[in-house]
């Protein structure tokens, strides 16, 4: 993975003592809060509802153990011993001092770490596929190209105040794990019948207030103009995005307004012009940082066999690993989903020990995946009974990976200051009923996903059933909607009817799930049924 | 009644305005009544609280009670994790926040 040289080091360090200072001087009083501010959200540090709360940046969710280490001993020295992982592949600190700040910083330089443009209006962590480098399916590894895009958007003076934040999502598969069309701008690394390796443009998706699928804007830029391509990208966006209406100030209301066909064509003059200009970093500093994404050693006479001995054992392989390029290999995904737990949620002490076993049993490697779990990327099939031995001591081996149980949730109104609703008491009492009733078996695929505001951070407009919280005069209350994805097959999924109370929601999907098991045919996942059948079986059994 | 509350400013937690100082329990809040602007502009001037800032609440039997959910959340802490709220040995202390 990639390792920071002199020059990387030496501006986070910087960045570092800046903000350092800048933290005595207001906790001195010698600047406001409104100065103070916008200096702390660019360093990731928000203050919500019970104290400041800290987002690091795990570039496209990848640590070493070393970097998990570190951020299990900042959760037990600095919070109150548990972190929480975000939808965006990020840890978050609930009850961080601004005191302390500094020291939290400095802890995460020593690890390569930081938590620049993690707010703001300004490209934040470039996201990517949680099994890139390892999956069977994938055409490249992405993570070299969100190297590059970090490399060039930290820091960049054009693209430090935009008209709105800005995502990136890089894959390179067919198969989307990243939610890539759902993005600012997602790009899909893809080989053309040359053979030659490219970059799909899709640009002007997000979910929030308004919702959208990105546009594919362009099939295939040459990977030496990637960063010219981004950057044409950018400028337009930059130059007409709306500055007078922060609720209109995405890229996709942009797209959506100009069209896509003129932003396109504005983007292509754009970008013939940068052409001249030469601004591409040089190829071969693409190919130095390649160099830190090669595969590991992998044992190439590694047995293909699992465990056979252990129901438990295999029902949890079945759910919760995924097919490897290598033969012998699987990638293993550790649910923060425990039944009736916090959905990302993880102690110091789980922290520290997914650490160690990313060490011990992953070539040093770990991801965070966008759904809040975590994923060991290289597991020798051999190992795997062991692993989840040592999972399963931990509270850490929960067999539902993408079943219903296994529920995206934003923090809501129990720590966010910008959340209508609770969102994880919800996500909690639907875990506990289906693990109660058993029907989480047989649903299979799943994906439940809440959100306690519009704002979609628990992507909510993306899930098979998505689940919104709204404050309806002082109580809260909940939308359902079902038919969303964010897969390969994106789609934004519709409002059923009117709300329902926090208990009333919890009956409403289970309701909907009662639809799919009557209905569904031979092979259907609930969205398939969904997307046959249609809203009107789901709305007759919910609304009768 | 009205009340006025905002964020420690060195540790981010939820105060209450008592009339002379700051405390972490709203009951020991004070009605502020038509000075809410005034005590505001005062104590976000004096850079000890980020963004003081007046709610409505009622005072009952239990004590005072925040007017809207997001502030009785404040006031107690996440209803999900009753470990970390200003009553950790009361689990049902969250009851009260809906």
């Amino acid at each position: 993975m990639y390792q920071y040289d002199h020059y990387d080091q030496a501006m986070v360090d910087a960045r570092v003592e800046e903000f350092r200072d800048q933290c005595k001087r207001r906790i001195e009083g010698k600047l406001t809060e409104d100065q103070f501010k916008p200096l702390r959200l660019m360093n990731g540090l928000y203050l919500q509802l019970h104290a400041y709360m800290l987002r690091v940046a795990i570039p496209y969710g990848t640590l070493s153990g070393r970097q998990m280490s570190a951020l299990g001993d900042i959760a037990d020295k600095f919070d109150r011993k548990y972190g929480h992982f975000t939808t965006r592949q990020n840890i978050q600190y609930n009850w961080i001092k601004l005191e302390d700040a500094g020291d939290i910083l400095a802890a995460l330089a020593k690890v390569e770490m930081h938590a620049i443009q993690t707010s703001g209006n300004c490209i934040r962590n470039v996201s990517s596929d949680h099994f890139a480098g390892a999956a069977a399916d994938e055409v490249v590894d992405p993570r070299p190209y969100a190297e590059l895009l970090r490399q060039w958007s930290s820091f960049h003076p054009e693209f430090s105040y935009l008209p709105r934040k800005f995502k990136f999502a890089v894959i390179a598969s067919e198969t989307d794990r990243a939610a890539m069309r759902l993005h600012d701008i997602g790009i899909n690394i893809v080989r053309n019948d040359a053979g030659d390796l490219g970059a799909a443009f899709y640009v002007g998706g997000g979910m929030g207030r308004t919702p959208m699928v990105a546009p594919l804007i362009r099939d295939f830029v040459p990977l030496d103009q990637l960063i010219t391509y981004a950057e044409s990208c950018l400028r337009v966006y930059n130059r007409y995005g709306r500055r007078d209406n922060k609720y209109k100030a995405r890229i996709k209301i942009l797209v959506h307004e100009l069209g896509a066909a003129e932003y396109t064509r504005q983007v292509e003059a754009e970008f013939a012009h940068l052409l001249e200009q030469g601004i591409e970093p040089p190829i071969a500093e693409l190919e130095r940082i390649r160099t830190y994404f090669s595969s590991p050693a992998f044992d190439l006479d590694a047995s293909d066999t699992i465990e056979q001995s252990d129901p438990d054992f295999l029902t949890w392989a079945e759910r919760n690993t995924h097919p490897h390029k290598q033969p012998g290999y699987v990638s293993a995904v550790i649910s923060l989903k425990p039944v009736g737990g916090i959905p990302g949620d993880a102690t110091a002490d789980q922290i520290r020990l997914m650490a160690t076993l990313g060490e011990t049993y992953s070539f040093d490697e770990l991801r965070v995946t966008h759904t809040q779990n975590i994923v060991m990327p290289h597991v020798r099939k051999s190992d795997l009974y062991t692993l989840w031995q040592k999972l399963d001591a931990a509270g850490l081996a929960t067999a539902n990976f993408d079943q219903i149980g296994d529920i995206i949730a934003c923090p809501g109104l129990d720590y966010c200051s910008l959340a209508n609703a609770r969102s994880i008491p919800v996500a909690q009492r639907i875990s506990e009923r289906f693990a109660a009733n058993g029907k989480g078996d047989a649903l299979g695929e799943l994906k439940l996903k809440i959100s306690g505001c519009i704002n979609a951070c628990g992507h909510h407009h993306a899930g098979h059933m998505g689940i919104l919280g709204v404050d309806k005069k002082g109580v809260e209350n909940y939308q359902l909607s079902i038919g969303g994805s964010e897969a390969e097959d994106t789609s934004l999924g519709k409002i059923t009817g009117p709300g329902f109370s926090e208990e009333g929601i919890v009956d409403a999907v289970e309701n909907a799930a009662d639809v799919y098991l009557a209905q569904r045919q031979d092979g259907e996942r609930f969205l398939d049924t969904y997307r046959r059948i249609g809203m009107k079986p789901f709305k007759e059994a919910l609304y009768g | 009644m009205k009340i006025l509350t905002g964020n420690d400013l060195k540790s981010g937690a939820v105060v209450w305005w008592t009339g002379n100082d700051w405390s972490l329990h709203v009951d020991q809040a004070v009605d502020v009544g038509d000075q809410a602007d005034f005590l505001a502009a005062r104590e976000d001037a004096a850079r000890r609280v980020n963004a003081p800032y007046a709610i409505d609440a009622a005072r009952d039997a239990d004590g005072i009670r925040p007017a809207h959910i997001k502030d009785r959340i404040r006031a107690l802490g996440p209803t999900v994790r009753p470990d970390l709220t200003l009553k950790p040995a009361d689990p049902t202390a969250g009851n009260w926040v809906i």
